[in-house]
């Protein structure tokens, strides 16, 4: 198991640099250059060769990339020059805004999503699965740009329960309370889509275990009921559910840059558009790796998890 | 005071009156509106702003708050504030007026420019503001061999690129001297890149000045959160006396439909540029006040004059009558701009030519023009871009001006591009490529569109951005003589007949003047737009 994880951590450094250099030549591919993105109206030719030189982006594209790669050996990702202040610190902090949002989101969908699934599949055909089946094709189906706005609008707007946007108040605030009532919406938000899939699937997996030997098995013991569906069944059908919840967890963080938008959430997915539209290229590196190894380690983790979870991967 | 890097710090304001938490309904029916209120139960309803705390929506996190590293007007909206510049635009208007210099002195020959600065002002960091200072901020946006030159980028300093030297006479006393005639020089001044920053500040935290910011304008830095907010204070050491309010914050909200919302919901008092479809609901609010200003802002279309057939006057001057303007800013802009007459925004008042008319919207005489060109049903390409500083509503502008000008027979084929890579085909010139090309700029002075856009010596080639290649030795002349120029009224003379021939020569299509606006709320009082586009807040008050 550890040689494993070893393994499969070492595979990340040459995957991390390949994408360095793809991004490197992207930004240099695309139209378009920085000192013109600052300058605007006022690009004339002698005016970006003149800022390109204060920004150091004259020389070779190559050296360049040298240079970005060695100061990043020593843990400097540089500094961005939209921003004026350095990439590591605008990175981490905006992707640590997303971690919460995201983070919040799935822990969200899953517990919804396992909950509708199970009394789906426990009621199938019911009136409460047809509702929740209702329900769900619903959630998976509705824009979360869309539903962002609503919510805005009904509690922010209409009912004044919830702040508008922002991830922290801009006077008082700050702590606990603060952060939750801030996040309530656009984590509900983000977690609607998946929660919808993941409870389909676990809906799926529950009717497919339930029908097995072992749980008539179970109920003939005299095990109770709610014994035999939330110990016995649930944890059977976990074991396809938690790779679907891991395949979600990216998904979510996909999702989250159009949420982020709506809800002003300072998190990396805004991040990184505004920093390709003004051409920032050592902020779209620094973001684009940081994102990457996150989720290089996020798939690990979740391949591990299945793990320990099903006796049989061991 | 340094930089919080933790969005958790605490809190610069006074604490807000605490609002007691209404206690959510229970879950209902929807399943989101269930969580959100379950997860709401420990947080307090989100509070009116404070009394005396004025918070501003922004359209964007600030790039920087040092005035000579930045380019955009989101950013000069915090920097208007916070520091002051030898000279100003007068309240309303974009004519000069002292500001920290009390007087200048401009020598005969336009090159020498001498100015007296204002006793006792000092910077929020307590530092004289005296000659020497303001000899560094020049020097170091000009001098490449300047100590804190590497605290840049400056990309604006060309704006200044005709000094050739500046010098303190005295404590007192400044002296800058010209390469060449530059009329535009005080006007210059009057803009950001004008303004004056703390030497001492800039040594101190050399290239994080921009983040740690002082200067000696009507409030002080307090604290700039990344991503959430930027506060300023009142300065009680203002040489003109301190504001009326406490504190302003600053919040970047990029998405304008959550700016529309937080300004519903009371989150913020006021906000700037209002989406067009929203401006009527807060008209009709007593709630809510909007505010409007037409500002130095034009948006037009290159016409390329060196090829095809807008190479003929009468093609162009079709293509001017065939497009219906008023039909563009009532319907596409919903109000939000005024019909351009020439190349000249109005809100060049002083320069401006009062007696130009807009071209008529006229199909027939399009038609006619076009007939007697021999160019009818020409084929046409036209570059629109997606968006851009200025560019307003491009796509939906480009769509109805393409059908305006097929209703004259015009053959016209539409081109989109995003805007960086749009400004790299459009910037190099428009021959092999299109005929015709939008843009827009915004200006602080009357000489520079025109300087920098329509002489004959501004093609790309030579530097310039003249991308349609408009060649009229007439104009070149009067721009000339303007710039040279040391009379406002000489200069005013120079630039109405400029309009007037470029007008008739219609080198570009003159389709729109934006129109600026923001909302306040009904508590806000003193609040006023400027035709700068600044946010100026010295003399807003708030209850």
């Amino acid at each position: 198991m550890g040689a494993y994880i070893l393994k499969r951590l070492a595979l990340t450094v040459p995957i991390l640099v390949g994408l360095s250099i793809v991004v490197f030549a992207m930004m240099a591919l695309i139209p378009g250059d920085p000192a013109t993105a600052i300058l605007g109206a006022y690009a004339t030719p002698e005016n970006v060769e003149r800022l390109n030189r204060q920004l150091g982006l004259d020389r070779p594209l190559v050296a360049q990339y040298f240079t970005w790669a060695g100061n990043l050996l020593q843990g400097d990702m540089g500094r961005s020059f939209a921003l004026n202040r350095p990439v590591a610190d605008e990175v981490f902090e905006r992707f640590g805004a997303t971690l919460v949002l995201a983070g919040a989101a799935l822990v969200l969908a899953s517990a919804l999503g396992l909950l509708a699934g199970i009394i789906s599949a426990v009621r199938q055909f019911g009136w409460t699965d047809r509702a929740l089946t209702l329900l769900v094709l619903v959630g998976v189906s509705t824009p979360s740009f869309w539903l962002g706005l609503l919510l805005i609008m009904l509690f922010a707007v209409e009912l004044r329960w919830l702040p508008a946007s922002g991830m922290f108040a801009i006077y008082g605030g700050g702590d606990l309370p603060d952060l939750l009532a801030h996040l309530a919406m656009p984590a509900v938000t983000l977690a609607v889509v998946a929660a919808g899939v993941i409870a389909r699937l676990t809906r799926t997996a529950m009717l497919e275990v339930l029908r097995q030997d072992c749980i008539s098995t179970a109920r003939a013991k005299g095990v109770a009921e709610r014994r035999v569906i939330y110990v016995h069944a649930f944890k059977a059908a976990l074991v396809s559910v938690i790779p679907l919840i891991g395949v979600q967890a990216g998904f979510v963080l996909g999702g989250a840059v159009y949420v982020e938008t709506v809800f002003q959430w300072p998190g990396v997915g805004r991040m990184l558009v505004d920093a390709i539209a003004r051409r920032d290229l050592l902020l779209v590196q620094g973001g684009v790796l940081v994102v990457a190894a996150f989720y290089v380690l996020f798939n690990l983790l979740a391949d591990v998890a299945q793990t320990l979870v099903d006796p049989r991967l061991r | 005071m340094t930089c919080r890097r933790s969005a958790l710090g605490a809190a610069p304001v006074p604490a807000p009156t605490p609002v007691p938490a209404t206690a959510p309904a229970p879950a209902t029916a929807l399943l989101g509106a269930a969580l959100a209120a379950a997860l709401s139960v420990a947080a307090p309803a989100p509070a009116q702003t404070p009394p005396g705390v004025l918070v501003v929506a922004q359209i964007a996190e600030p790039q920087s708050l040092d005035p000579h590293a930045v380019t955009a007007v989101n950013d000069f909206r915090i920097l208007m504030n916070i520091y002051e510049g030898l000279v100003r635009y007068a309240p309303g208007t974009l004519e000069v007026e002292p500001a920290l210099a009390e007087s200048w002195d401009v020598s005969d020959d336009g090159l020498v420019y001498e100015f007296a600065l204002r006793e006792g002002v000092s910077f929020h960091d307590g530092a004289p503001l005296d000659a020497e200072a303001v000899v560094f901020n020049f020097e170091r946006m000009l001098d490449e061999d300047h100590p804190y030159h590497d605290t840049g980028p400056f990309p604006l300093s060309f704006f200044f690129s005709a000094v050739e030297s500046v010098e303190a006479v005295d404590p007192l006393t400044v002296r800058f001297t010209l390469e060449a005639p530059y009329a535009p020089f005080l006007s210059n001044l009057a803009y950001p890149t004008g303004l004056i920053v703390s030497p001492a500040a800039v040594g101190a935290h050399e290239e994080d000045f921009g983040r740690n910011p002082s200067g000696a304008g009507p409030f002080r830095f307090v604290e700039w959160v990344s991503n959430n907010r930027v506060v300023i204070e009142a300065n009680p050491d203002y040489r003109d006396g301190p504001p009326d309010l406490e504190a302003v914050v600053f919040r970047p909200i990029t998405d304008a439909n959550t700016r529309v919302a937080e300004m519903l919901s009371g989150g913020v008092d006021v906000m700037v540029e209002v989406p067009p479809d929203n401006l009527a609901m807060f008209e009709d609010d007593p709630r809510f006040d909007v505010h409007e200003q037409a500002g130095p802002h034009l948006w037009f279309l290159i016409l390329n004059t060196r090829e095809g057939p807008m190479a003929d006057r009468r093609v162009r001057q079709a293509v001017n009558y065939a497009i219906d303007k008023t039909a563009l800013v009532e319907n596409v802009l919903s109000g939000t701009a005024e019909v351009a007459a020439g190349p000249t925004p109005p809100a060049f008042g002083w320069a401006y030519n009062e007696a130009l008319e807009p071209y008529p919207f006229d199909p027939d005489k399009a038609r006619a023009l076009l007939a007697e060109a021999g160019h009818e049903g020409a084929e046409l390409t036209f570059y629109v871009t997606e968006g851009g500083s200025g560019m307003l509503d491009p796509v939906a502008m480009g769509a109805a001006i393409q059908a305006d000008l097929v209703r004259v027979g015009l053959d016209v084929t539409i081109e989109t591009y995003e805007w960086n890579t749009f400004l790299g085909r459009v910037n190099p010139g428009l021959e092999g490529k299109a005929d015709l090309a939008q843009m827009a700029w915004m200006t602080n002075d009357p000489d520079t569109l025109p300087y920098l856009a329509l002489r004959s010596e501004a093609t790309p080639e030579q530097g310039g951005f003249n991308s349609g290649y408009y060649a009229n030795p007439e104009v070149d002349r009067l721009l000339e003589d303007a710039r040279r120029s040391t009379d406002q009224d000489e200069r005013a003379r120079l630039y109405r007949e400029m309009q007037a021939i470029v007008q008739e020569d219609a080198p570009w299509a003159f389709i729109a003047n934006w129109k600026q606006n923001a909302v306040t709320s009904a508590k806000v009082a003193g609040f006023e737009l400027q035709p700068s586009f600044f946010l100026l807040l010295r003399d807003v008050t708030k209850n």
